[in-house]
């Protein structure tokens, strides 16, 4: 032992170079890629098929080559594998991050070209395809009631289902239910839509409105709801599981009856997560548009209630912006689609904040 | 844990102690104290032992409780059901009244007086896109996952790993919307190029025009599943245990060694279980491409050419003009769009209860 110390701490000056690896020199990898360039370009520019970008992609490839035949005959096979895997994970990471700054920087730049008072105070009632002006606080207040209806329905629902998970259920039947909240996960968004479609506005609604089918804001409310129910059943079901069984224990064992003990001792100590699962939930269906776009059907003008009559909402407004022939229209769809990512975002980092708050770290 | 020393002992003991004990339920000694004198009579005051264990209540609190719990569970089974059922009785009708071929007619007009629309070409351009989109994406997210759990400096992993986390919550519509103002530019090129140079394959082919075509809706779709992937396999990524790491690389292993033969067999489950839900938000994506394709009917591999459909975004497209009819048709097609996605969905299931038994990871 002590020796290898010693004999590190006074690294003799000249080590024999068969006993250490080769390595590439430093500068190696960095005149390959200029090189590969170099080449690429002559090969491109000479040949006349191409430009800049055509530049770059070659010359990445022509550096990965390059790259693993130094390395392979200067350090071997599996160092000169190591490095191009390596050059290859990074090219993925750039390669990505192009796409995702470009959605970034187009959402902010061309957002922000609407982004007034009157924006958030009009609605599209009445405004020609010759109106510069026009708003979204219509689809605004349908965005909120919609998603506020469905986290009514849905909070409920899921945490008793999830408490049935965790702490009723047993055998097959419990495990059908988590099995099925797992397939649920997976529905569509327009296939929850054209449930409701099917289930509530052609068949129920015509019961309340004179025979007649009637979209409405309630209809989304009910689509978004099949979306949300199974996130938040997973998260609870989580969040139910990481409390300490001693603390169920200990309520048991000072008389607590169970359903007591579940809601006063369980459900206080898992609430930050699960507030997070909801939070998560919310932000998702708020930026749905396929199941809205079915069931409550869009409209110009101002409606506050969701029981009658269609309703927009933000993501149903982008999406009909978008395929409007207006050329202020746009303008309008990029700044109702940066409100809503605005939307979204504060609602995930508010949860993402919370869940790091959370005691009961996984 | 608790039962392993009575067992011993029973076993001690003989057998008829170990039936005696199994005839005595913890609950049971509360009933048979209760039966000649009641422990909650006056005199009594229910105190000493297990005799005062309050009697279970026939319609008390905690029945209610579990009735509601229960009721929830099954509310989840119902759902689904209800899903299949209503989906079906609205789309018989259509299907009835249909005079083509529902499965392999090349067009969508339901509305008319003599209605023919058929699945196949949807079912066509939706898998296609979404096989694409996934070939693209999965390698990519994958790279990415690894960069920021095993390359990158740990703050800026977690930071880019929060980044990632929030791109997974922006609505698709934005991506769609992105895809038809910006990104079709690029691919017009793109496409341009690739069929000058590469025209003499049938996939390249065509004499334009080019640009909403089913590449563009692919190459958004992938960006779009790209966040959800990563995220998800770079969580699992790093619930690699560090000794499994470390024994790699003290065996000399390289870092690209060691995450082959430690890292990513340990996060295969959770690596099928995210490529999975990205294919579901593939094969069910709407708006965006809805936004980015061509919409045509016919079936054909060229995917630089204007064209391509989906399932899901004929439904957006076709929805607003449906009569009676256009709308069981569009409801029929919505139940074959379920299936698929429930397949797919059960099978990624199966797979990864079936792995958890043998690798206990987070999926």
């Amino acid at each position: 032992m002590t020796t290898t110390v010693t004999s590190h701490r006074s690294r003799p000056p000249a080590q024999p170079a068969s006993l250490r690896a080769r390595r590439l020199p430093w500068y190696a990898a960095p005149a390959i890629a200029v090189a590969a360039l170099a080449l690429s370009a002559v090969i491109v520019y000479g040949a006349g098929i191409g430009g800049p970008v055509l530049v770059v992609v070659l010359g990445a490839v022509l550096y990965l080559v390059g790259l693993f035949a130094a390395a392979n005959a200067v350090e071997g096979r599996r160092s000169a594998r190591n490095r191009t895997w390596s050059a290859l994970i990074h090219s993925a990471f750039v390669l990505a991050v192009l796409p995702l700054v470009s959605v970034v920087w187009t959402l902010v730049s061309k957002g922000t070209e609407r982004l007034d008072a009157n924006f958030f105070q009009t609605s599209m009632n009445n405004i020609g395809a010759r109106d510069a002006n026009g708003g979204a606080y219509h689809a605004i207040v349908g965005t909120l009631e919609q998603v506020g209806i469905a986290t009514l329905i849905t909070v409920p629902l899921g945490v008793l289902c999830a408490i049935y998970i965790v702490e009723y259920g047993r055998g097959k039947f419990a495990f059908a239910i988590r099995f099925f909240v797992d397939v649920m996960t997976g529905i569509p968004s327009i296939v929850s839509g054209l449930f409701v479609l099917a289930f509530w506005v052609l068949i129920v609604s015509p019961w309340f409105n004179d025979g007649r089918p009637s979209f409405s804001g309630f209809a989304a409310a009910l689509a978004l709801s099949v979306l949300m129910l199974p996130t938040i059943v997973r998260s609870t079901e989580e969040m139910l599981r990481l409390v300490p069984a001693p603390l169920r224990e200990g309520a048991y064992a000072l008389g607590v009856p169970k359903w007591k003990t579940i809601l006063r001792v369980v459900l206080p100590t898992a609430l930050p997560g699960i507030v997070t699962g909801v939070m998560l939930a919310i932000a998702r269906a708020a930026g749905e548009t396929a199941p809205v776009l079915l069931v409550a059907g869009g409209g110009a003008a101002i409606n506050t209630n969701p029981f009658e009559n269609n309703q927009s909402s933000l993501s149903l407004f982008v999406y009909q912006q978008a395929g409007d022939a207006s050329k202020y229209a746009p303008a309008r769809a990029w700044t109702a689609a940066l409100t809503l990512v605005a939307l979204v975002l504060i609602l995930t980092i508010a949860a993402k904040l919370l869940a790091r708050r959370n005691r009961l770290s996984r | 844990m608790g039962e392993t020393p009575h067992r011993s002992a029973d076993a001690g003991t003989g057998g008829t102690r170990v039936t005696q004990s199994h005839e005595w339920p913890a609950g049971a000694s509360a009933r048979v104290a209760e039966a000649p004198v009641s422990p909650r009579s006056p005199g009594g005051a229910g105190m000493g032992g297990g005799g005062a264990l309050p009697r279970s209540r026939k319609f008390g609190a905690e029945r209610a409780f579990r009735g509601l719990t229960l009721a929830a569970g099954t509310a989840v089974l119902v759902i689904i059901a209800a899903i299949a059922i209503f989906l079906v009785a609205k789309a018989v009708p259509a299907l009835r009244a249909n005079t083509e071929n529902f499965w392999s007619y090349e067009g969508w007009s339901p509305n008319e007086t003599q209605p023919k629309f058929g699945i196949g070409t949807l079912a066509f351009g939706t898998v296609l896109s979404s096989a694409l989109a996934l070939l693209m994406a999965v390698p990519v997210a994958l790279g990415i996952a690894l960069y920021l759990s095993h390359y990158a400096p740990r703050r800026l992993g977690t930071a880019l790993g929060f980044l990632v986390d929030l791109l997974a919550a922006v609505p698709s519509v934005v991506f769609g919307l992105w895809g038809r103002d910006i990104f079709i530019n690029p691919v017009r090129d793109f496409s341009v190029w690739l069929n000058e140079y590469f025209g003499w394959l049938p996939i390249f082919g065509g004499d334009g025009p080019f640009g909403k075509s089913i590449m563009l809706g692919a190459l958004v779709l992938a960006i779009m599943v790209l966040p959800i992937i990563t995220s998800l396999s770079r969580e699992v990524f790093l619930q690699t245990p560090t000794a499994n790491e470390e024994a790699a690389l003290a065996l000399g292993a390289t870092r690209w060694e060691m995450l082959r033969t430690a890292v990513l067999p340990y996060g295969r489950p959770g690596i099928i279980a995210a490529v999975m839900l990205g294919l579901g938000r593939a094969l069910g994506e709407t708006i965006a491409l809805a936004l980015t394709l061509g919409i045509t009917f016919g079936i054909s591999f060229n995917l630089i050419q204007n064209g391509g459909n989906t399932i899901a975004a004929n439904i957006a497209n076709a929805f607003g003009e449906a009569n009676e009819t256009g709308r069981g048709a569009l409801i029929a097609s919505g139940l074959v769009l379920f299936t698929i996605t429930l397949i797919v969905n059960i099978t990624a299931r199966a797979i990864i209860y079936r792995r958890r038994e043998f690798t206990e990871s987070a999926a």
